[in-house]
């Protein structure tokens, strides 16, 4: 009988068993469990089998960047509701909830800090915010990170968890996808370097914005990358899909990303991309300070004339 | 005990929901007529000459986009626009039913660097039901290369002029849709996903699409209320299936005005004053300042 068998059975939307409990610190791989603390210290990240379990943005934040060195921008941000949006429930209620149950205004968390001793701007998208969907609130949140990192002359690292565009917010949901491209785009006139991590899942209208457009793209192991979501492709094409499609391997193996980093490795990872792409500048002895002060005249002068000597 | 004025008032107001829920679900319908102009039958009216150009240089030819380079007004433009097979179901079937795979945004980028290149306008015509959800198109990078048309398309330093003949639907539409002016015609939809698509998710029933589309007014009226269109363009009474002359030439006058407002800027200020436009579409307002911010000091 299928309840009493332990082999995992892969289908449709997410390959995780459908049996499986709500526990969130369960792994719903494995089913070893654990206790919140150790989850944490573990990365979120299954000691039996791997399993990457999804991060909220303030614990990724904090996975990635020095401690204390995060200051968070464009915070008092918030989703209206243009449509007067009801489906089954009303939009605004979905919106009071996630934040209630978050702790965040929306799905993404943006700001400056740094990683391995290297100044960043830091855009992190959160799924337990309404699935992680881009809105105008998304969509104006990155637009601030770009401006942050342009203002700064520094990267901008971008950690992608969402399921696409916010469907409550319809066609300015969809015109989030241009302004965020426009986003990165503002960055390639800057001459300033996009990270984008793509994590589980990252799919529709943010894979097919800027998500897609790192000049450098990492991925979680088992990620899912795709446009359309595996239910959608079936349902359509009836076609029988590859065992990993849309997952980040599959990706990796077509050419879209860049490496597979597992999670432990991801902070190392992003400290020695922004190290190469600031130049030859040395991995700092002593942590940053936490809040640094924005950088004078002279440093910005300076760290131009970096980029512009590693430039040749 | 129910009072007799509110009851009316009820019954008014309900009657004019559900007449406003089938005004939003006959301009989907319009949308979708098959009758409709489709993309090369304004190329066919508002061109003189118009010379298609094929393939993507990477992998194959997509008929669901056409494009190329046309003469407009005696201008040198270059168009790009989705294309639905109209009267057999092979020529549907060819083009897929306007549904593009990343070979046709390909193409695409192609025809939109070259009319860069050249110095010539880019006239999009955008009708669609969304990009094509295939494997094989997912593994060609169906999202990377929508994304990357959008970003072809923002970085361009000709006028560009956007017109949604019939459906924009979601990603795959707005890939060819990020214009200096973007037109809309009366009774065509622009949605971030098919209202089928949007009850099956939200309402767990493709059959409340109905309901759905109400819900979320993928109309032109709409879309011009947010600022996503900058105009909605007439159509001749019962929709542009009636009589596609006049519907042509209706998109014809449109287009010539927006085109002439935007040549008259220098090619620089086009592309900022794009990316301006684009910056602030979307509504949001503020919490107290720095709730989250405190939040996440505390937490340390």
């Amino acid at each position: 009988m299928a309840e009493i068998s332990v082999n995992i059975q892969r289908d449709g939307d997410d390959p995780r068993p459908t049996t499986a409990r709500k526990d969130p610190n369960t792994c719903p791989t494995c089913r070893s469990h654990y206790r919140a603390d150790e989850l944490v210290a573990l990365l979120r990240v299954c000691r039996q089998c791997g399993h990457h379990f999804v991060v909220g943005a303030r614990e990724r934040i904090a996975q990635l960047c020095d401690p204390g060195s995060f200051v968070e921008h464009a915070a008092d941000l918030r989703s209206a509701d243009p449509l007067a949006f009801i489906d089954l429930k009303a939009y605004a209620d979905r919106l009071t909830d996630a934040e209630l149950a978050t702790g965040l205004g929306d799905a993404i968390t943006v700001g400056v800090g740094t990683i391995g001793g290297s100044p960043t701007a830091l855009a992190v998208m959160d799924f337990g915010f309404l699935g992680g969907s881009m809105g105008s609130v998304v969509g104006e949140k990155l637009a601030v990170a770009s401006d942050l990192a342009v203002a700064r002359g520094v990267p901008l690292i971008a950690v992608a968890a969402s399921g696409g565009a916010r469907m409550q917010e319809n066609i300015l949901a969809l015109m989030q996808m241009a302004k965020t491209v426009m986003a990165i785009d503002q960055l390639r006139d800057a001459r300033l370097p996009f990270i984008s991590v793509c994590t589980h899942p990252t799919t529709g209208g943010v894979i097919a914005s800027f998500a897609a457009l790192g000049d450098v793209t990492l991925a979680e192991p088992d990620a899912l990358m795709s446009f359309a979501g595996p239910r959608v492709v079936q349902d359509t094409t009836k076609e029988r899909l590859p065992d990993d499609f849309g997952r980040s391997h599959a990706n990796l193996r077509l050419g879209h990303v860049d490496a597979v980093v597992p999670r432990s490795e991801l902070a190392a990872t992003l400290a020695r991309l922004l190290r190469l792409f600031a130049g030859s500048i040395p991995e700092p002895v002593v942590p940053a300070p936490p809040r640094a002060a924005p950088p004078s005249l002279g440093q910005r002068l300076a760290s131009l004339f970096r980029r512009g000597a590693s430039r040749g | 005990m129910v009072r007799v004025t509110d009851e009316v008032r009820r019954l008014r107001r309900r009657f004019q929901e559900r007449g406003e829920e089938s005004q939003i679900w006959d301009a989907v319908l319009l949308a979708r007529h098959t009758s409709r102009p489709y993309t090369l039958d304004y190329v066919g009216g508002l061109f003189s000459d118009f010379y298609e150009l094929h393939g993507d240089r990477a992998f194959a030819d997509d008929p669901a986009i056409v494009a190329g380079i046309g003469t407009y007004h005696g201008r040198p433009v270059v168009c790009v626009g989705n294309q639905k097979g109209r009267d057999t179901v092979e020529e549907r079937i060819r083009r897929n039913f306007g549904m593009a795979r990343p070979e046709g945004y390909r193409k695409a980028i192609r025809a939109f660097e070259l009319a860069d290149r050249l110095g010539f306008p880019v006239l999009t015509f955008v009708d669609t039901p969304g990009a094509y959800p295939g494997v094989g198109a997912e593994e060609r990078g169906q999202a990377g290369m929508i994304a990357s048309s959008i970003l072809a398309m923002a970085r361009l330093e000709v006028p560009v002029i956007a017109t949604v003949i019939g459906e924009g639907g979601s990603g795959g539409a707005l890939a060819l849709a990020v214009g200096d002016r973007v037109l809309m015609q009366e009774n065509a939809i622009y949605s971030v996903i098919s209202p089928e698509g949007c009850a099956s998710i939200l309402w767990k029933d493709a059959a409340q699409a109905r309901k759905a589309a109400y819900a979320f007014r993928p109309t032109a009226a709409s879309c011009l209320d947010l600022g996503v269109i900058d105009a909605v363009v007439a159509e001749p009474s019962g929709g542009a299936h009636k009589d596609h002359e006049r519907a042509i030439r209706l998109v014809d006058v449109a287009i010539s005005a927006a085109l002439d407002e935007v040549l008259a800027l220098a090619p620089r200020d086009r592309r900022l004053a794009r990316r301006a436009k684009f910056r602030r579409m979307g509504v949001w307002g503020t919490a107290e300042p720095d709730t989250t911010a405190s939040g996440l000091a505390a937490e340390r």
